[in-house]
């Protein structure tokens, strides 16, 4: 099988590879956020530490 | 020997063993979908004609549907050990699997519409599987927007917790929606579910997809409950001595 024909999936390719990557997106995409939202956290008890000890 | 149960059910013991179990989790779930995929798309020859390659959509497909409902059931779950125990814990529990279970259904939903344009011809349909996971992707919706609706937390819990337990009647509906005792009396498109017609390669690229979906729902669940430890008990002393936090 070669790589296009992999790829051309038979004809479905649009459907099959989009439903991959809407499923990728969100699921890295989640992860990613998460991540993000952790660094948000301690940042903001950091700074309400901070603040308290001021 | 007996092991203590409730030790892990404070916060301050959950929260180190939570962050050193996920990266386990995460290697796993890599290792499992990988694997999962590469048995789906390599080991799989020919079983369908070319014509018929989109039915790989159900790798995705499925283990996202499976997590769905499942992760339903586990939030119940919490929730309702947080009303029995008033344990704080099992509410942010709750809490952090909402979300994850809101993607794994919309995945399985909008996975589904594009397995439903080529296999039938259509994008959505009113079939009774289709309509029962809309509502439970509704249910996740509305369980999340009442949390974050009352700002006081307790009383944020218990209210979301009493509807997650009114509506965990829509997970039996979705399992059964397709399972009806005379098909001939149903209008669904979704065909009935028969692990034993399914051809064995498929079947386990299916299970060992499904089971990095359940791996990964573990890594991303315990990711956002220790975000939620930090905000919720963020002026006890304990957090306060992390050394995320003090250094």
């Amino acid at each position: 099988m070669s790589l296009s024909e992999f790829f051309y999936a038979g004809g479905y390719g649009f459907y099959l590879w989009t439903s991959f990557a809407i499923t990728a997106v969100l699921m890295i995409g989640e992860a990613l956020a998460l991540n993000q939202q952790r660094k948000g956290a301690i940042k903001r008890l950091k700074r309400l530490i901070r603040l308290e000890k001021a | 020997m007996s092991i203590n149960w409730f030790k892990y059910s404070a916060p301050s013991t959950f929260y180190p063993l939570a962050g050193r179990m996920i990266p386990w989790f995460w290697w796993s779930a890599i290792l499992c979908i990988g694997f999962g995929l590469y048995w789906g798309f390599f080991q799989t020859p020919a079983i369908l004609s070319d014509q018929k390659q989109y039915y790989r959509i159900i790798f995705p497909h499925v283990g996202a549907a499976w997590m769905s409902m499942w992760l339903y059931a586990v939030l119940v779950g919490w929730a309702l050990a947080g009303l029995v125990f008033n344990t704080r814990l099992s509410f942010m529990m709750a809490q952090a699997v909402a979300p994850t279970g809101a993607i794994m259904t919309f995945i399985a939903l909008v996975t589904g519409a594009f397995w439903g344009k080529t296999s039938w011809g259509t994008w959505w349909d009113w079939d009774p599987r289709m309509t029962s996971e809309l509502i439970l992707l509704f249910l996740y919706i509305g369980y999340m927007a009442l949390q974050s609706a009352i700002d006081d937390s307790r009383r944020a819990d218990r209210a979301s917790a009493v509807l997650s337990l009114v509506g965990l009647v829509t997970v039996p509906i979705i399992f059964w929606s397709v399972n009806c005792p005379d098909p001939n009396q149903c209008t669904a498109l979704h065909q009935q579910s028969g692990m034993g017609r399914v051809d064995t390669n498929i079947l386990i690229a299916m299970l060992i997809t499904a089971l990095g979906f359940w791996l990964y729902s573990f890594a991303v669940i315990f990711m956002r409950v220790r975000t939620l430890i930090l905000e919720r008990e963020r002026s006890t002393a304990w957090v306060r001595e992390l050394p995320e936090i003090s250094r």
